[in-house]
């Protein structure tokens, strides 16, 4: 038992929320122009734009959207913010 | 015993301050109310005078005192506070916080009537208000007593890890001025030694939670291992008071018996009164009479079994209490009813009065009169 319930952190463990989460949201690489709306929308910093390289389609495209589901609770902000409705929920 | 020890005739509340500058207090927010300002303003002057490196918090309520001594104790401080009365009503809240977190803050309690008709003079009314709080609380009778044990205190809270009150009558002792011998600063930082909070929340390599939920599967045992500590004090405070007593001359226990020797009648009391029933108890002796006295100290933890021990010869046993329990019996004649059954002492006869409400003086020839059976009606008045 903890002493005076005073928990101690395992730092490497601890700050990890997506279990928590209900829906997640999934990102169509081939929608995504990599605008970054959802980035700064994300209330807990969970999407980056990744660098890779534009597809044979799109050959402007700078990156797509990438989300880190360890953070992620599914809060769905970035499927709603999304100009190109590049973002939806699914449930697992 | 060092002769250099100084003799200074002080207040119980600059006793009580005189103790905390010289045991080096880190953090201690404040908030004023009579009559506990003895203590504070003596220890502000200190800071004013650059005596102490305390951080002194001057906070707008006594919970936010509490609140804010809680946190600076969560932190890693070695913390101190002081009230009376309303004030410590309005902490009673955060007060099972303090001891839930198991912070050894020190609490100087000038005991004093609670409101409401108002009154600002002594008695045990508030102090027996949180005596279900989980802190230790440790009864004075004078000046002296309340320089000692805050010492004794400060190093008993931080060996068991549960917060204290030191408790003096409010104006009786708190405003009285009385000589006093104080220690060496040197030894008295030997003794208390060093503060090493166990989690401190300012160690940010080693993060934790302060104030977590523990619901039904867990809250239950975190209020055992409370009661379990608080069950150990009584046995850490007798070893802290006979190191005391190595450096100081001065002998304490967890009560203290005073010419119980073949006492018929014992008188159960403690506080400043104590100090006038000696008087009597030391005439009565010369005249014969077969007295004595049992001042309680250790209040919480409550010493049923040694106090029982102590009092299985007496024929008549007499308790006074400075505070009501109302709608029960007070305080007091509780606890020792209470040890006296757990003892199975039944054939053991105990009275009760209850005195001094509200500041009232109580006088040698009312406590003659008590031991005499000349006053009915359970009142002191």
């Amino acid at each position: 038992m903890e002493f005076g319930a005073i928990i101690k952190h395992d730092q490497k463990k601890s700050p990890k929320t997506g279990a928590w989460r209900y829906m997640h949201p999934e990102v169509d690489k081939e929608k995504c122009i990599g605008c970054g709306t959802c980035v700064g929308f994300c209330p807990d910093a969970a999407i980056t734009v990744s660098k890779e390289q534009g597809t044979m389609n799109n050959k402007n495209k700078k990156g797509t959207a990438e989300i880190d589901y360890e953070y992620c609770k599914g809060c769905g902000v970035c499927a709603e913010v999304c100009p190109v409705k590049a973002i939806t929920m699914k449930k697992k | 015993m060092n002769k250099k020890n100084k003799k200074l005739a002080l207040t119980g509340g600059a006793a009580a301050a005189e103790a905390l500058k010289q045991i080096e207090i880190d953090v201690m927010p404040i908030y004023p109310i009579t009559p506990q300002t003895t203590i504070i303003e003596t220890y502000a002057g200190f800071e004013a005078n650059g005596e102490v490196e305390t951080e002194i918090i001057k906070v707008e309520s006594e919970h936010s005192a509490m609140s804010a001594a809680i946190g600076a104790s969560s932190a890693g401080a070695r913390t101190a506070t002081a009230t009376s009365s309303q004030g410590l009503a309005l902490m009673h809240e955060v007060l099972y916080i303090a001891s839930g977190f198991r912070l050894p803050i020190m609490m100087l309690v000038s005991a004093r009537a609670l409101a409401s008709p108002i009154n600002i003079h002594g008695d045990h009314s508030d102090v027996m208000g949180c005596r279900d709080s989980g802190w230790i609380q440790l009864f004075c009778e004078n000046a002296q007593e309340v320089y000692d044990k805050t010492i004794i205190g400060m190093k008993l809270a931080e060996k068991v890890k549960l917060p204290i009150m030191v408790i003096m009558d409010g104006f009786n002792t708190s405003h009285s001025v009385e000589n006093l011998e104080i220690l060496e600063t040197k030894i008295v930082q030997e003794f208390v030694g060093e503060f090493e909070a166990i989690s401190p929340l300012l160690d940010t390599e080693n993060p934790v939670t302060y104030g977590a939920v523990a619901l039904q599967n867990s809250y239950f045992e975190f209020r055992i291992d409370q009661e379990e500590a608080m069950k150990s004090v009584e046995e850490e405070y007798e070893k802290i008071v006979a190191e005391y007593e190595k450096i100081s001359g001065r002998k304490y226990s967890i009560f203290e018996e005073y010419r119980l020797e073949a006492a018929e009648k014992i008188m159960v009391l403690t506080g400043s009164a104590t100090g006038t029933a000696k008087v009597v108890v030391d005439k009565l002796r010369e005249a014969g009479e077969k007295v004595g006295i049992l001042k309680i100290e250790l209040f919480r933890p409550f010493p049923h079994k040694k106090i029982a021990e102590s009092l299985k010869n007496a024929k008549e046993i007499i308790v006074l209490d400075r505070a009501q329990s109302i709608g029960t019996y007070p305080p007091f004649y509780s606890e020792i009813t209470k040890s006296l059954y757990e003892a199975k002492s039944y054939n053991l006869k105990a009275k009760s009065y209850i005195y001094g409400l509200g500041g009232r003086d109580i006088f040698q020839k009312q406590i003659e009169d008590v031991f005499a059976g000349k006053i009915e009606g359970g009142y002191i008045k």
